[in-house]
């Protein structure tokens, strides 16, 4: 008979996994790039699936050493998250070059197969729990999901605290900590070979701590700056927004100025250089003795809204560096109010930097705010003249697309239509961006301006609308009623002043617009042009998705059409391969190569089931298949979308992100630990189905009354918001927590043998869902992922594996 | 005796080493005849665009003579003639050949000419244009590249380049007025020393990159009477309104 289960280390060494997966994550988009950090951590996660295949082919031999197999992959767990991510940084990968060079698909395999194995060992300890013995499999699942509850919640305060390199190893000593308790709740004997064991295991840990330092990748704009002579980086600051290097080059100077007007004399002041992540580079400015050093803040397109009329009330959404609040100071505004989600920026331009940066932040009518943007539009009272957007994203991630993963919700419909509300009458929304050619994000900005203009009701959108170009940037202006004459004329001498070119104010002439900065044909132009006159057909006839991002599908930087992509790929030899969006390719090519590694760990383990007869396999392998897989993708699916449907509730996507995490995964627990005393009373079947019965109920409940809680709670204080999110999340997550833990516990009451392999099934079915989820919401909206999940749920009500005798 | 069979040994090695680099260098040549013909049908593809339907014969004799795979790593030489970037270390790259070939093309450089370089790199482009022109002076400003650079554009013998490693920002004031000026390290902004320092009549491109690849180029021309344009290419054939063209 098995002894009392080892609840406490398998608790911590899922909490331990969890954090290790949110911290590979940070790490990579520090060394690499966020998309290629995203697909790499992904695909290692299979190691929950490959846990599944290995234990279902060795399961009866590891049983039999339960103890030591436990414990003995708990120790390798912690050796091998510092070592394989050690290791994993001497492969030189270089994602940039992956469709010139085959080798990198080589070391891509090889980053997988590294990175797999601290999963592996993880979820090896885990599934052993669950085959040790199968009527306490409630309660092991239970310990797993209140265990990566507090490790999502745990990893978050060790960001704040550590930079990332140095939470590696606090992650391996929480395992080796976990096997410590494991050896004692398993009422093991010291011996001196555990304690030598230990000791080793211990001493490795501190050592590979030692020279765990990162290796950025030599293309990031952070290793290619600290490459000229006299450039160092001055500070550093780690949070989990990201890691900030404060960089100095005095034989250099930085003259970071987006989009200056050739007709610009007036060279910036010192500078320092921010970079976030080692990447996208913003600048500290000094301030100057005199303000009209500031003038070069003038000539950029940005400062058209100075010229257009004479605002005295000015919100600047990404305050960054303090670059927008200068040109505000310089053009005289009264009152500045600014919003900086990141608290280390907002830190280094207030405090460390004040003196450098002339202390802008405790000037009487600047007014800083450390918030997400649009939360703290929503919860202001506030009506301006202006409200500024410039630059809220860097060049390289713009214009190579490494953003079409990330949800936004910036420029959404919705988010257009909040900002509209908080200008006075007569007053400008400005949004400058990245100029990309073919043109982009401009067409899609200039598109869900109309939309919003039209949802407003607003007769004639075309009199509220003016939009310019320089070089490399372009600014939109959004006026709260019609641009003026005198207006019009202050663009035109705007514009020409500094060779600036208009795309759009109504009336313009084609011969206006192409006159500076000249374009083979005034694309921009004949853009905004159809964009009024043919939407639709403009829409599905360009070669680049340019429909306006909603908060239903609020990826404003898609762009991507399957109809360009063979084009695309033929114009590589002229330099064509620029127009590729690695963020979405990334995507499909981890969503291809999950199902193929998922298909093979699946049916790895049947050669088995048909090879030994003795096995006893009650119940039909289809319906476990069916049943594990559903709950993986609904669990995940749904996660996913109340995390989105969240983010816009509570103010700061990384607290979102924490509370419905973790309050699912702990609530998860809660229903797993609850549902061993339903299941025993009602059955294992009938307790499942009473749990997706609840799952359905609550997720339509939601869908349809998410949005009036949300209205009715939306201005109360933020502990009262994420009070009662927690108190929504609790029932849908309590309900989660019950078809998978007795899903498992039937198993392994007719089918033991299975058990490995549905955690196997379940852990593929994750993977593939957490990747899937995204191309969903891409290209139908986070309501069709979760109409999805309910569907994925309503399957595994009909699937439950119930033994074939009964 | 065996002193003997060393001393042939060792001079069939040497015979064998040398007939197979002269062997080498034969190879590519060929590849570097090949990569300018792919080019060469490449331009005349993008000629909507760029407004160039074939290169100039002074480009092309420059794209075939330049040898690319002296400016690459060693182990990337087997791919020096294909028309793709390559790493040349430093988080640096050598520029896709058409890149190279259409951005010097459409300087519509003269053999009199002074060409300023801002981002040696490997020196590739500059070895390109002193096929072309009489002086190039290019500047660079990560120390290692452009001592590297330096020491690869003597060992090929090119007389007419100046290096200097620094700040490009200001340009390089003692030998302006240039005919033509390439800045391929490009900011987010055209540095006005530059600008100043480009001759009326003369013209400057700047290719914006990110990262690996060059999104566009901006060329600027200044005319007799000093007033500035500019034009932004896309190299690319790549209409973005389908059945326009």
């Amino acid at each position: 008979m098995p002894g009392s289960l080892p609840y406490l280390s398998i608790a911590l060494i899922s909490a331990s996994a969890l954090a290790y997966e949110i911290l590979l994550m940070k790490l990579f988009s520090i060394i690499q790039w966020h998309h290629f950090a995203y697909m790499i951590i992904s695909l290692a996660l299979l190691g929950y699936g490959a846990s599944g295949t290995f234990l279902s082919l060795f399961r009866e031999r590891l049983q039999s050493y339960f103890p030591y197999a436990y414990i003995g992959n708990i120790i390798l767990f912690g050796l091998s998250s510092i070592f394989c991510f050690i290791a994993a940084q001497q492969i030189p990968f270089n994602p940039l070059e992956i469709l010139w060079d085959m080798k990198q698909l080589f070391w891509m395999f090889g980053l997988y197969l590294l990175l797999t194995l601290p999963f592996f060992f993880a979820a090896n300890a885990i599934g052993l729990a669950f085959i040790y013995d199968k009527t306490a499999i409630s309660g092991v699942y239970a310990a797993d999901l209140l265990g990566a509850g507090l490790g999502s919640l745990g990893i978050l305060g060790l960001l704040y605290l550590f930079f990332p390199a140095s939470i590696l190893q606090f992650i391996a000593l929480a395992a080796l900590f976990a096997a410590l308790i494991g050896f004692k709740e398993l009422s093991l004997k010291p011996n001196t070979g555990a304690v030598l064991l230990f000791v080793l295991s211990f001493l490795a840990v501190v050592l590979l701590g030692r020279v765990s330092t990162l290796h950025m990748n030599e293309y990031k704009d952070l290793s290619q700056t600290l490459r000229i002579t006299g450039t160092q980086i001055v500070e550093e600051r780690s949070s989990p927004l990201g890691m900030l290097s404060v960089v100095e080059s005095p034989e250099v100077p930085f003259r970071y100025v987006p989009g200056l007007s050739m007709a610009s004399v007036v060279e910036p002041p010192q500078q320092l250089g921010v970079f976030t992540n080692g990447d996208g580079m913003s600048a500290i400015t000094k301030y100057p003795d005199k303000m009209e050093q500031l003038g070069y803040l003038d000539y950029q397109t940005s400062a058209l809204a100075y010229h257009l009329g004479d605002p005295d009330k000015v919100l600047i959404l990404g305050a960054g560096g303090g670059s927008e609040i200068l040109q505000a100071l310089y053009h005289k505004t009264k009152v500045i109010d600014a919003v900086e989600i990141d608290p280390q920026m907002v830190d280094l331009v207030g405090k460390k930097y004040a003196g450098f940066a002339g202390n802008i932040y405790a000037m009487e009518h600047v007014t800083i705010h450390t918030a997400e943007a649009r939360a703290y539009v929503a919860s202001s009272a506030q009506k301006y003249d202006l409200i500024q957007m410039a630059m809220v994203d860097s060049f390289g991630a713009s214009s190579a697309g490494l953003q079409s993963l990330s949800e936004n919700y910036l420029y959404t419909v919705e988010a257009l239509q909040l900002y509209l509300r908080h200008l006075k009458p007569e007053g400008y929304l400005s949004v400058t961006r990245w100029l990309k050619l073919p043109p982009r994000d401009t067409l899609k900005l200039f598109a869900t301006a109309i939309t919003v203009l039209e949802k407003n009701g607003v007769e004639e959108p075309q009199k509220h609308l003016v939009l310019i170009r320089g070089l490399q940037t372009s600014t939109l202006i959004i006026k709260n009623g019609v641009f003026s004459s005198v207006e019009i004329e202050n663009l035109s001498h705007f514009c020409d002043e500094r060779f600036f070119d208009i795309v759009y104010y109504d009336g313009l002439e084609m011969s206006e617009s192409n006159r500076y900065n000249i374009l083979d044909k005034p694309y921009f132009f004949q853009g905004t042009q159809a964009l009024f006159e043919n939407r639709e057909q403009y829409f599905s006839d360009y070669k680049f998705d340019i429909r306006p991002a909603t908060d239903d599908r609020p990826y404003f930087y898609h762009f991507f059409k399957w109809e360009t992509l063979y084009e695309i790929f033929a114009l590589r030899g002229t330099g064509g391969l620029h127009l590729l969006e690695w963020g979405y390719l990334v995507l499909l090519a981890s969503l291809l190569q999950a199902i193929i590694a998922s298909i093979v760990l699946i049916l790895l383990p049947m050669i088995r089931f048909r090879k030994a007869e003795k096995i006893t396999i009650a119940t039909s392998k289809k319906r476990v298949l069916l049943y594990f897989f559903a709950l993986g993708f609904g669990f995940l699916f749904l996660e996913i979308y109340f995390i989105q449907r969240f983010i816009l509730f509570l103010s700061h996507p990384l607290y979102t992100v924490a509370v419905v995490l973790s309050a699912f995964l702990i609530f998860a627990g809660l229903g797993s630990r609850y549902s061993k005393r339903l299941g025993t009373l009602k059955g294992y079947r009938k307790s499942a189905r009473y749990g997706i019965f609840g799952i359905l109920i609550f997720g339509l409940l939601y869908v349809v009354m998410l949005d009036h809680i949300f209205g009715f709670l939306l201005t109360q204080k933020e502990l009262i918001k994420i009070a009662a999110s927690v108190v929504l999340i609790a029932p849908l997550a309590f309900a989660m927590g019950m078809p998978f833990a007795m899903g498992l516990s039937e198993l392994g009451r007719h089918s033991e043998s299975l058990i490995p392999w549905a955690w196997g099934v379940n852990g593929c079915a994750s993977v593939i869902s957490a990747v899937a989820a995204t191309l969903v919401a891409i290209h139908f909206g986070f309501t069709a992922v979760m109409a999805m999940a309910l569907l994925f749920y309503l399957s595994a009500y009909f699937s439950f594996p119930e033994s074939l005798s009964d | 005796m065996r002193r003997n069979y060393l001393g042939l040994t060792l001079v069939f090695l040497l015979g064998s080493t040398l007939l197979h680099s002269g062997m080498i260098e034969k190879q590519y040549d060929k590849a570097r005849k090949g990569m300018v013909k792919i080019i060469e049908e490449e331009v005349d593809d993008t000629e909507w665009h760029t407004g160039r339907p074939k290169l100039a014969k002074a480009t092309i004799n420059a794209m075939e003579s330049v040898k690319r795979h002296e400016f690459v790593p060693l182990s990337s030489r087997l791919n020096a003639y294909e028309n793709r970037p390559l790493s040349i270390g430093y988080g640096q790259t050598i520029s896709q050949p058409y890149i190279v070939a259409i951005m010097t093309d459409l300087l519509d450089l003269k053999h009199s000419d002074r060409v300023l370089e801002i981002g040696t790199g490997s020196g590739y482009q500059a070895a390109v244009l002193a096929e072309i022109v009489k002086e190039v002076y290019t500047i660079e400003v990560i120390r290692e590249l452009g001592i590297s650079a330096a020491a690869r554009l003597e060992k090929l013998g090119y007389k007419n380049i100046n290096t200097r490693i620094g700040d490009g920002y200001y340009g390089w004031e003692e030998h302006a007025p240039y005919d033509a000026i390439i800045v391929t390290a490009a900011a987010g902004n055209i540095p006005p020393p530059l600008i100043k320092q480009l001759r009326p009549g003369g013209k400057m491109i700047i290719p914006v990159k990110s990262y690996f690849y060059v999104q566009h180029l901006i060329l600027v021309s200044k005319d007799e009477r000093g007033t500035v344009s500019t034009r932004q290419i896309m190299p690319v054939i790549f209409v973005p309104l389908t059945g326009q063209h």
